[in-house]
């Protein structure tokens, strides 16, 4: 058996690949992009979140704003550092991320214009990644899967806590509902589009799914989510956008109607509403904050210098 | 008016002022998550904006109590006026670059350390039991912004021009934490308050220790800008209060 036989076996047979396994130069670089895209939408996923934090309506749904916001930075940490494993720095990605040459996903690029959207993102966008994400605690990676299986848990504590800002508004006032809905309307379209493009259109998803970082396909996916979601929507009483939606009795399944992928497309080519912005953004902030690590990095040498001269 | 409405009314004034500075640091503490220099710095910065925000709700939502007029944590958070807040002009004062929220910080911290460690001992109970949970964090933050004070006024020249601006710019600020008035005699008289007086030479050791191993040079005593207890606040504290309120007074009377 050679040795990409014998990486292959491994996978087969459900077990793990450790950073100090061989593995195909492939693999190694499809996980790099994957981790490094996961913890980048992390990271940019603060911003339009972040942008509700100093007007929260109450005390208590600012401090869980922020503590999930938090949440987020930390999970970008782990993730940063799993895919470190691979041999990559963090310095490295931030820095793919900051040329545009690193994808996050295309969802952080909508505005958050109400706080309702501060629901919506809990229940839809989280809502969504959690339907992929679920399947990556079983990825044949091993330090990605254990980073999800946190990941995970604290996702779906942000997908509830999301629902109940909506369950709260659609209980709410005639304008909270509608704010609500309005928020469904926007948030809707683009939660779809994070399952990807068709599987028929996938470029990934083969040799993914061979190497086991990948277990269901695309169109799946989203028809799980679509599943999940359409009877949540129901029960808040708010009406889903998108008139080809009906229940199909002999699947079982919601049948719905065809994203827009001329708009899904211009978003991940970058011109979404927010591209530019939530990349500047984060510009600005690693390169104010430039003189700040210089002085860190300074300071850290000055006292090891120090300690060992008087070793 | 009787001693007791006196007592109750300096209580709630009492209660009410150390709610405001933590409300108005964590909203200003809040403004750094994802601008932060450093992913680290965002989480660090996070967890110190939710301690402090943690203690204005407990702090605010006893004020409403002590009031006995119906108001909660919310309704004093976002019903009162500028002129009705009582934080110290300290916590008001924009972020600034990071040596100024960390100067900002540390004189804070220095102060709260200070603070909470006498009210433990309150004779009040709700107030002593939230200044045990409260010294916890402040040491911890403490230690935090202590650390960068240290590797920013040490670290490069420029890091070290930054930080002494921000020490300097900030030093008229500090008197007022440890400056009593009438509310805080009060509650020193009837065994319930920190005497504020005795704080003042511990924060001067503390922060004397950290600007000198910061390499930074302690400002000249300069005038003790006050103010902030009795609402009179900077310009920053009016545009801070137009966005925490946003939301309420745009939708009054809603529950979210």
């Amino acid at each position: 058996m050679d040795q990409t036989e014998r990486f292959q076996a491994i996978v087969d047979a459900e077990e793990k690949i450790e950073p100090t396994d061989w593995m195909p130069e492939e693999y190694r670089k499809s996980l790099i992009r994957q981790i490094a895209q996961h913890a980048h939408s992390e990271i940019i996923g603060m911003q339009p979140e972040g942008n509700w934090i100093s007007r929260a309506p109450t005390l208590k749904r600012k401090a869980i704003l922020m503590a999930k916001v938090q949440d987020e930075a930390g999970h970008g940490l782990y993730l940063y550092s799993a895919a470190e494993t691979l041999g990559i720095s963090r310095d490295e990605m931030l820095r793919l991320l900051h040329t545009g040459r690193h994808k996050y996903s295309s969802i952080f690029n909508y505005p958050t214009l109400s706080w309702a959207d501060m629901g919506a993102i809990g229940w839809l966008v989280d809502g969504a990644a959690i339907t992929n994400q679920v399947m990556l605690t079983r990825s044949s990676y091993g330090p990605y899967a254990r980073a999800m299986v946190r990941i995970c848990k604290e996702e779906s504590f942000h997908q509830r806590q999301g629902y109940e800002i909506m369950l709260t508004l659609c209980r709410g006032s005639a304008e909270q509902r509608a704010m609500a809905q309005d928020a469904l309307d926007r948030w809707w379209w683009p939660s779809l589009m994070m399952f990807g493009p068709h599987d028929t259109a996938s470029t990934h998803t083969e040799q993914s799914m061979a190497w086991k970082i990948k277990r269901i396909s695309n169109d799946e996916l989203r028809q799980q989510f679509v599943d999940m979601t359409v009877p949540q929507a129901d029960y808040l009483g708010l009406t889903m956008p998108d008139p080809d939606m009906r229940f199909d009795e002999e699947t079982g399944h919601y049948r719905f109607g065809e994203i827009d992928w001329d708009e899904f497309w211009a978003v991940v080519k970058g011109d979404g509403p927010m591209n530019r912005e939530r990349i500047a953004a984060k510009n600005r902030a690693w390169d104010e904050g430039a003189w700040v690590r210089e002085a860190a990095a300074a300071h850290a040498a000055k006292h090891a210098a120090a300690a060992r001269r008087s070793a | 008016m009787t001693a007791l409405a006196t007592v109750t009314t300096a209580s709630f004034a009492y209660a009410l002022r150390h709610g405001d500075d933590n409300l108005i640091l964590a909203q200003r503490l809040g403004e750094w998550i994802s601008r932060a220099p450093e992913l680290e710095s965002d989480i660090a910065l996070g967890n110190i904006a939710i301690d402090h925000l943690g203690v204005a709700r407990t702090l605010l939502t006893y004020a409403g109590e002590l009031e006995g007029a119906g108001r909660d944590e919310d309704t004093l958070a976002m019903g009162r006026t500028e002129r009705q807040f009582t934080n110290l002009l300290l916590v008001e004062q924009p972020n600034g670059d990071f040596a100024a929220t960390m100067a900002r910080q540390l004189f804070v911290d220095a102060y709260q350390v200070g603070l909470w460690e006498a009210l433990t001992s309150s004779a009040d109970a709700t107030l002593a039991g939230a200044a045990g949970k409260a010294i916890k964090e402040a040491s911890y933050h403490l230690r935090h912004s202590s650390a960068w004070v240290v590797r920013l006024g040490d670290g490069t020249e420029e890091s070290h021009r930054r930080m002494q601006t921000a020490v300097d710019g900030l030093w008229r600020f500090t008197a007022e934490m440890v400056t009593p008035d009438d509310v805080d005699d009060e509650m020193l008289s009837v065994g319930v308050g920190a005497d504020l007086a005795a704080l003042r030479t511990p924060w001067n050791e503390r922060v004397g220790a950290v600007l000198d191993e910061a390499t930074l040079a302690m400002p000249d005593a300069a005038f003790a800008r006050l103010g902030g207890r009795n609402g009179l606040h900077t310009e920053h504290l009016g545009h801070l209060l137009g966005e925490m309120q946003w939301m309420q007074r745009t939708y009054p009377g809603m529950s979210w």
